[in-house]
C-alpha cells in the first residue's frame, strides 16, 4: 500500500484516471480462492430475521457489491463478517479464518470495517485518529503507514487538521485512510457514499477504483445501483434473504430479452413484411411515436425482440431501407441494473415479498 | 489472558488528548472539586479561637468530607459517558473492528480517568491543608494536621475514584443513553458516599486497622469490578442495542482479545 502505487496505476491522487474515466476494470478472478465464504447464514433479532439463510463466496480481488433497500440485512452481514455480531445459525470464513470467537482477533486484524458513519473523533487531528488506530493494530513503522494511507486518499494537506472541521466528504476520505492502515486482505465498506454530493460520491468511487487495484478484496455494501454497475464485478441483490448473485451484464441477460429500438420518420404501412423473417429478429411491437405525437403523425417507433442484437441491427436497416423507410434511430435497449433490482424486489424494494 | 500494554497506552492517549482538546470538560470537571474546596476552607478559616473543641471537630470532620466526594462523582460521571458516548457519536463501532480486547479498552478508559481524578481529588487535599496551615489560627492548623481522618481520606481518594470509574463504566456499557447513564452513575457511587461519610463523622472511628480494613475491602472490590465489567461489555449490545440472539453456542470469549 502507497501513494506510490496509486500513481504507478496512472491514476490521480483519488484513484480516478486523469481523463475523468474510472480506470479498466481487471476481469474477476472467478478462480482465485474465496476471501469470503458464507453458508446459510441466517441471523434473528428478538424473533425477526434480518439475514435468513444467505449463502455466497467473494473471491480474491474481487469487488463485490451487496445491494437491497434499507432493512434487507446488508449492515447486518457486514457486522457479522466484521465479527462484531454473531448469526444466529450458518456460517461464514472471512479471509480463510473462520468466523467465531476463536479467529475473531486474526479476523479483525486482517480486515477493514469502514461503517456508513465515518467515526472520527472530531476534536482530534486526521493524523490523531489515524495514529489511535495504528496503535490498536500494532503496526510498526506508524508514521510511514500513516503517511501512505494519507497520501492514498489524497489528504495528505489536511493531516493536522481536525476531523471536526472537515466536510462530510473530506471525513468519508480520512475514514477510508484509516481502513487503509493495516493493508487489509478484506475491506467491508458499508454504504461509503451515503449522504455525499455528487463529487464526493466520485472521489469515493475512484477510491474504490484504486483499492481494487492494488488486488484488495472490497466488499461494498449499497442501495445506489449507479454505484454498484459502475464499481463491482459482481453484485448480490438481497431482501434479508438473497435474491440473486452475479455479474450484472449476466443478471440483465437473465432477467431480461434482448431487444432493439427502431424509430423512423413515419409508421410503417405493413411492419409485419418488413420485420417478419430478418434473422435473429423474434418479434416486434409498435412502441407509440417518440415524444408523445399523435399515432400516424410524426415518427413511430418500434421495439423488436432479438436474440442478437450485433447480427439483427444490420438486417433490419437492410429491412427498413428497403421498405423506403427513413430510419431516424436504431438501438441495442440496455437494461440497467436499477431494472434487474427492481425486477427482483418490486417498486416497494421487496419489502411486501 | 493478558493485555496489551501497547494497545491499552493507545486508548489512554486518545482518551488524555480528547480531555485536553475539550477544555468544557475539564471546566466543568473542575466546577465541583473548587466549590468542594471552598466551601470548607471558609469554614474552617471561620472557626473562632475561643471555639469548643466539639465544634472544632465538627468543623474538621465536614471539611475532611466534602473533598472526598471529588474521586467519587468526577470519576462516575466521566467514566459514564465513556463507552455510551462513543456509541452515540458513532466512534465505537470502528473500534470494536480493530484486534483491541474488551479488557484493554475498558482498562484504557479506566486508567485514562483514573490519573486526572486521583490526582485532582489530592490536589484538592493539598491546597486545603496547604491553605489550613498558612490562614487559620495555629490551634485550627494544628487540628487539621493531626485529624485521623486525613490520612484516612488520603488512602481513600484512588480506591474511591477507581470505584466510580468501574461503576460509571459498568453502567455505561449496558445503557442506550448517555443523561441515563450519568444520572444512574451518581446514584450507584452513594455507597461510597455513605462509607467515607460514616467515617469522616466519626461514626465509625477511623483507626489504623479500619482503615486499613476497609481499604483491602475497597481494593477487592476495585479487581473485581473490573472483571465483572468486561463481562458486561458486549460488543453486540454495543453495537445493535439488542442482546445476542440464541442459536449457534460459543464458548465465552476471552477478555482480551476475542
Amino acid at each position: 500500500m502507497s501513494g506510490d502505487s496509486v500513481m504507478r496505476a496512472g491514476l490521480d491522487e483519488t484513484g480516478v484516471g486523469r481523463t475523468g474515466q474510472a480506470v479498466p476494470r481487471r476481469p474477476p478472478t472467478r478462480d482465485a480462492p474465496a476471501a469470503i465464504e458464507v453458508s446459510h447464514l441466517t441471523k434473528v433479532f428478538g424473533g425477526r430475521a434480518a439475514v435468513s439463510d444467505v449463502s455466497f463466496s467473494v473471491a480474491v480481488g474481487e469487488v463485490f457489491g451487496f445491494l437491497g433497500p434499507n432493512g434487507a440485512g446488508k449492515t447486518t452481514t457486514v457486522r457479522i463478517l466484521g465479527t462484531l455480531i454473531s448469526p444466529t445459525a450458518g456460517s461464514a470464513t472471512v479471509a480463510g479464518i473462520p468466523v467465531g470467537p476463536g479467529g475473531a482477533a486474526e479476523i479483525r486484524q486482517r480486515i477493514a470495517v469502514m461503517p456508513e458513519s465515518p467515526g472520527l473523533y472530531q476534536r482530534l487531528t486526521v493524523t490523531e485518529n489515524l495514529e489511535y488506530f495504528a496503535r490498536l493494530y500494532g503496526l510498526p513503522r506508524r508514521q510511514q503507514r500513516i503517511t501512505e494511507a494519507l497520501a492514498a486518499v489524497g489528504l495528505a494537506d489536511r493531516a493536522h487538521d481536525l476531523t471536526g472541521q472537515l466536510s462530510k466528504g473530506l471525513r468519508q476520505r480520512a475514514a477510508l485512510a484509516r481502513s487503509l492502515l493495516n493493508e487489509p486482505e478484506v475491506m467491508f465498506l458499508d454504504e461509503p457514499t451515503s449522504g455525499l454530493d455528487p463529487v464526493a460520491t466520485h472521489e469515493v468511487h475512484g477510491l474504490i477504483a484504486g483499492l481494487r487495484d492494488r488486488g484488495v478484496t472490497v466488499f461494498l455494501t449499497t442501495h445506489r445501483l449507479e454505484e454498484a454497475e459502475r464499481l463491482c464485478d459482481r453484485v448480490a441483490i438481497m431482501s434479508t434473504s438473497l435474491r440473486t448473485i452475479g455479474r450484472p451484464d449476466d443478471l440483465r441477460r437473465e432477467l431480461f430479452t434482448r431487444s432493439l429500438n427502431v424509430t423512423v420518420a413515419a409508421a410503417l404501412p405493413e411492419p409485419g413484411r418488413v420485420f417478419g423473417g430478418l434473422p435473429a429478429v423474434q418479434g416486434w411491437k409498435a412502441a407509440g411515436p417518440p415524444g408523445g405525437a399523435p399515432p400516424g403523425e410524426g415518427p413511430a417507433g418500434y421495439v423488436l425482440t432479438v436474440s442478437d442484437a450485433a447480427q439483427a441491427a444490420p438486417a433490419v436497416t437492410r429491412a427498413l431501407v428497403g421498405a423506403g423507410a427513413d430510419v431516424l434511430l436504431i438501438a441495442e435497449s440496455r437494461h440497467s441494473l436499477e431494472d434487474v433490482y427492481l425486477e427482483l424486489l418490486g417498486d416497494d424494494g421487496g419489502k411486501s415479498r | 489472558m493478558s493485555a496489551s500494554t501497547a494497545r491499552v497506552g493507545a486508548v489512554i492517549r486518545k482518551e488524555l488528548a480528547e480531555f485536553r482538546r475539550n477544555r468544557l470538560i475539564v471546566t466543568t470537571a473542575g466546577v465541583l472539586p473548587v466549590a468542594f474546596l471552598i466551601a470548607p476552607t471558609i469554614s474552617i478559616l471561620n472557626i473562632r479561637a475561643s471555639a469548643l473543641n466539639a465544634t472544632l471537630n465538627s468543623r474538621i470532620e465536614y471539611s475532611l468530607f466534602l473533598p472526598l466526594l471529588v474521586p467519587v462523582f468526577v470519576p462516575s460521571i466521566m467514566s459514564a459517558y465513556s463507552v455510551v458516548g462513543e456509541r452515540e457519536q458513532g466512534t465505537l463501532e470502528p473500534v470494536l473492528t480493530t484486534p483491541v480486547g474488551r479488557a484493554e479498552l475498558l482498562l484504557g478508559k479506566a486508567a485514562a480517568i483514573f490519573m486526572p481524578a486521583a490526582a485532582l481529588g489530592y490536589l484538592i487535599f493539598g491546597v486545603f491543608v496547604l491553605i489550613t496551615q498558612l490562614a487559620a489560627r495555629p490551634a485550627v492548623a494544628a487540628a487539621v494536621r493531626h485529624a485521623p481522618q486525613l490520612p484516612a481520606a488520603l488512602v481513600f481518594v484512588p480506591l474511591l475514584a477507581a470505584w466510580g470509574i468501574w461503576v460509571g463504566l459498568a453502567i455505561s456499557t449496558r445503557v442506550s443513553d448517555t443523561r441515563v447513564s450519568q444520572q444512574l452513575s451518581v446514584l450507584a457511587s452513594l455507597p461510597a458516599v455513605a462509607l467515607a461519610a460514616l467515617m469522616q463523622f466519626q461514626v465509625i472511628s477511623p483507626t489504623f486497622g479500619l482503615v486499613a480494613a476497609l481499604a483491602g475491602g475497597l481494593l477487592a472490590f476495585d479487581c473485581a469490578a473490573g472483571l465483572v465489567v468486561a463481562r458486561l461489555f458486549d460488543r453486540e449490545r454495543l453495537i445493535t442495542g439488542s442482546r445476542p440472539s440464541g442459536g449457534i453456542t460459543h464458548p465465552p470469549p476471552p477478555l482480551v482479545r476475542e
